[in-house]
């Protein structure tokens, strides 16, 4: 098996549409590393979720080689995402396939949550890159998620100083 | 555990690798619609299913001067890639038959030379669904009633060989069985002595098979209230109801029926004879099973009646959502989907069979088909898509296991307490603990509390303990599991008079200053050795172990990467200081007193103190068989570690073996191109013999440990159950003791779980362990287990 997963992965399996702005490589070079990959980017975490609780669930698909967990730039604290490594031996690619199949959408810590094909961690990935440190999509949202720091940064600054006009 | 991938992107890589060799040709485009055509005939359709397949077959008689063989092909994929459309396809077949005498003749050739080839190859499942195919074309006037039968005839024949383990005849039996509901009818009316003859040799058969390894495979001990019957004692007596109901029965589809004016006119065909491989040492068949029962018909409140036990409908819809669910493990929401579109769900309580079927695929031993989380999460999407009354029946399904948990079987008790644990965890916990508080004020090794404790550190793993606390009622103090936190010695009252504590603090101020091993290691060089006062040159140091694992572990305790970094880090000297068993032993020791209140951080280190070969395999199994784990023993914990190490050791040999194959095909792919003159500088390293050596040495020596490691099992199991037994015996007590039910089902879990491995050892268990003086009690799993394959 030449580990590849199918030249077509489809259903829940396929590539999505996202592709990482800062990968150093063209769009050919970043899908071949999807379509090899055994690392999954795991979204929608609460910031309170534990590599501990992570690795109970994607243990369930297989061995986990390695959970990295993805914080904020500034505190170094969880902010709701992270990386969950597969092996890369002897079966083909089968671990990753079965989150994307059966833990992909389902519950974590009360939250469904929501995995995807990753290129391969690279030290600086564990990073957020939103402006405050923390995820993008923490910057912008406008509704109040407890489990992820309250507001949307962006929002929660303007409440702020709405309440403090100095 | 079975990880078959799904190829429906086979059908995906024919289409683009079709369009790939497309340069405009024609030929290609026609045989892409081809087989769309005939692969999605039968779906849901403005035009009825008879109008359908009458427009296909006049499409494909068209095209059968250019495509046959092409139109064939797909006609005989069809048979084992869409069997939940074996009907449509039949009437196809039938139809194309009655138009094209020929083409009936050729595509039979083919499926007879498909079957030929599945059976000689072991795909069971694929000839089981061939020999059915077979049979409907009896019904479509494709095939002579008589013929059919004389394959059924030799199939049957293969009871009469000498010296065959009970397992093929069992197969080529259940297959002529697992074909009758469609065609027993045509049978009897057109060769009914015959037929009669072919049913009471199998009668025979049954009567006589032996069936020592059924306890093996039972769910529950018991057969109240519902029996766990061997199959194919459950489907003959299945199929004499359909007997005595003169081959009636109401849940087959037959499309062909529509058309009967047609295909009466058609000349049939008579099949080949068909011998059956002969058996040789290789092959491997099909393991037995035990029909899962929980639910029969006083347990559904109201709605379409549950069909018997005994009805050959409870058969034919169990098969149906059985074929669902194989088909469509690899997408749940897909599978959600076609299981509640059941072409005759009205009729049946069908949220009911589709946990039963779920379920006994969950339950089933020794393996499940697939991953236990592919039917933890078919069922959470089952409750959306049906919020309104699958998740009653699931509740229902729970409150009868828990109700019937004494005498389910280990395994089974551990897979239904992963599942209730993660169904919980998608559903925040919330359940009616209240009605299962009776458990806490039980013995807690009674399977009651013992579950509810199991589930409870499932849960907790998921979450954090502090929801736990508030997710059960108070009454459940008890069982609920003990804050997870590192047990340091060093800090603890009354640590100022122990041997290490003084260079524990060394080491804590130097690690956190980031000293570098041999520093950490010159600390630990004065402390005095405990067992040199009775041995002269001891094989371990447990002192200096005991001081450095403690630091290290407790250095580590905020998260598993942080324990893994210090593993990391300090490797060499944990090396050094674990280098013979008895040293890696205390190491896990030590381990053990700073994690007891955390199972699941025991779980990952000692699987990264395996992968790290910081400690090996036996010694694992050493340590959890030790005097000291004992109170742990019937914890799931302890299990879930060995069962680990088991699959650990395997997964290197069979890497070694891999390494090994590898490279004596790179070396042989060498030898020919350098025999054809093609040799390239370029070329990649090519292994040299002496290479291979040393790797088959490799391999061999892991295959010696693996051995090794199950003795070392299977022994100490020998051990205990003796002593325990002898004990009893000796104070007149009953030995069935809760501690026993659990101990002697753990046993009979290794056996199962990784019954393809411990069958290569089987004579050396026999003549060195498992020999007939040994406890009966201990001897029949034994027996059970080989009765699997014998």
């Amino acid at each position: 098996m030449s580990g590849f997963r199918a030249k077509f992965p489809s259903g829940s399996v396929a590539l999505s549409a996202y592709r990482d702005q800062h990968f150093k490589g063209s769009r050919t070079e970043q899908e071949k590393a999807l379509l090899t990959s055994s690392t999954l980017y795991v979204g929608n975490l609460s910031y309170y979720t534990t590599e501990e609780q992570i690795h109970e669930l994607f243990g369930k698909c297989g061995d986990i080689k390695r959970i990295v967990m993805g914080l904020d730039k500034v505190k170094k604290t969880p902010c709701g995402f992270c990386f969950v490594e597969y092996p890369y031996e002897l079966t083909p690619l089968e671990e990753g396939e079965y989150a994307m199949r059966y833990v992909n959408g389902t519950r974590l810590d009360d939250r469904i949550i929501r995995t995807d094909w990753d290129h391969g961690f690279k030290e600086g990935r564990q990073y957020g890159r939103g402006k405050s440190g923390g995820q993008v999509r923490d910057e912008y949202r406008t509704d109040y998620d407890e489990g992820r720091g309250g507001y949307g940064k962006i929002i929660a600054t303007k409440i702020t100083q709405s309440r403090d006009p100095m | 555990m079975s990880r078959r991938r799904r190829d429906s992107s086979d059908e995906e890589d024919v289409g683009h690798s079709a369009r790939k060799r497309r340069r405009g040709s024609e030929n290609i485009d026609i045989e892409e619609r081809l087989e769309s055509l005939i692969t999605r005939v039968g779906e849901k359709s403005t035009s009825s299913l008879e109008s359908n397949l009458e427009g296909l077959a006049s499409v494909l008689e068209a095209d059968l001067a250019n495509y046959k063989t092409k139109i064939m092909r797909i006609l005989c994929s069809c048979v084992v890639k869409l069997p939940e459309k074996m009907a449509v396809y039949t009437t196809l077949v039938g139809l194309l038959n009655a138009k094209n005498y020929n083409c009936g003749g050729e595509f039979v050739e083919m499926l007879i030379r498909n079957l030929k080839e599945s059976l000689k190859t072991g795909e069971y499942d694929n000839a089981k669904l061939i020999v059915r195919f077979l049979a409907d074309c009896v019904n479509c006037h494709v095939i002579v009633a008589g013929s059919l039968l004389s394959m059924f005839d030799n199939f049957i024949e293969v009871t009469l060989e000498d010296n065959i383990p009970q397992v093929r005849s069992d197969w080529y039996v259940y297959a002529v069985m697992s074909a009758l509901p469609w065609v027993a009818k045509e049978l009897h009316e057109k060769k009914e002595a015959e037929f009669n003859k072919l049913l009471s040799t199998i009668d025979n058969y049954i009567s006589k098979r032996q069936k020592i390894h059924v306890p093996a495979l039972r769910v529950w001990t018991s057969d109240f209230p519902h029996p766990q019957e061997e199959y194919l004692d459950c489907l003959w007596a299945q199929i004499k109801n359909l007997r005595a109901n003169k081959w009636s029965e109401k849940q087959i589809v037959r499309p062909y029926l529509a058309f009967d004016g047609v295909l009466c006119e058609a000349l049939q065909h008579t099949l080949p004879q068909i011998i059956p491989p002969s058996h040789n040492e290789e092959t491997t068949y099909p393991l037995p099973r035990v029909v899962f029962r929980m639910f029969d018909y006083t347990d559904v409140p109201e709605g379409p009646v549950l069909p018997g036990s005994h009805s050959i409908e409870r058969y034919l819809i169990e098969e149906q959502i059985d074929r669902i669910l194989r088909t469509n493990f690899a997408e749940r929401k897909d599978c959600a989907a076609a299981l509640l579109s059941f072409p005759s769900k009205n009729k049946i309580p069908l949220n009911y069979m589709i946990v039963e079927v779920m379920f006994s695929q969950l339950f089933l031993l020794p393996v499940p088909p697939y991953l236990e989380i592919f039917y933890g999460s078919l069922l959470i999407e089952l409750c959306k898509l049906q919020p309104g009354s699958m998740p009653q029946v699931l509740a229902q399904a729970t409150e009868m296991l828990y109700e019937r948990i004494d005498t389910m079987n280990v395994t089974c008790i551990e897979r239904f307490s992963n599942w209730f644990a993660y169904h919980l965890s998608n559903f925040q916990f919330r359940w009616s603990w209240d009605d299962w508080s009776t458990c806490c004020q039980m013995d807690p090794e009674l399977p009651k509390p013992k579950f509810v404790k199991e589930v409870l550190l499932k849960a907790m793993r998921l979450s954090y303990h502090q929801r736990m606390v508030e997710t059960v009622p108070e009454s459940f103090e008890a069982l609920i599991p003990e804050k997870p936190h590192s047990e340091f010695k060093y800090e603890k009252e009354g640590a100022g008079s122990m041997p290490g504590t003084m260079v524990a603090h060394q080491l804590i101020s130097a690690i956190k200053s980031k000293c570098t091993p041999e520093e950490a290691m010159v600390l630990l060089k004065d402390l005095p050795n405990p067992l040199s006062e009775e041995e002269s040159d001891p094989t371990y140091h447990p002192l200096r172990i005991d001081v450095f694992v403690s630091v290290l572990l407790h250095l580590g305790n905020k998260s598993f990467s942080h324990s893994f970094a210090a593993i990391a880090k300090f490797h060499h000297i944990l090396k050094l200081l674990a280098d013979t068993e008895e040293g890696q032993i205390w190491l896990l020791r030590t381990m053990f007193e700073v994690w007891s209140s955390h199972q699941q951080m025991m779980v990952v280190l000692v699987d990264k103190l395996l992968k790290t070969q910081i400690v090996e395999p036996s010694a694992v199994a050493n340590w959890l068989f030790s005097s000291e784990m004992q109170p742990e023993f019937t914890k799931f914990y302890v299990w879930e570690i060995m069962h680990a190490t088991i699959r650990k050791m395997s997964k290197q040999v069979d890497k070694l073996q891999q390494d090994v194959e590898d490279a004596k095909d790179k070396l042989d792919a060498a030898k020919r191109k350098q025999a054809d003159g093609l040799m390239d500088d370029e070329d990649e390293e090519i292994p040299t013999d002496d290479i291979i050596e040393r790797m088959e040495e490799r391999l061999e020596a892991a295959q010696n440990q693996q051995k090794r490691l199950f003795l070392i099992i299977f022994q100490r199991f020998i051990m205990i159950l003796t002593d325990h037994l002898a004990k009893c015996e000796g104070n007149s007590i009953d030995y069935n003791t809760p501690w026993y039910k659990w101990v002697i089902e753990r046993l009979q879990q290794i056996f199962l779980l990784h019954h393809e491995l411990v069958f290569r050892y089987i004579s050396t268990l026999e003549s060195l362990l498992f020999t007939s003086d040994i406890d009966f009690h201990i001897l029949e799993i034994f027996q059970q287990f080989c009765a699997l394959r014998s």
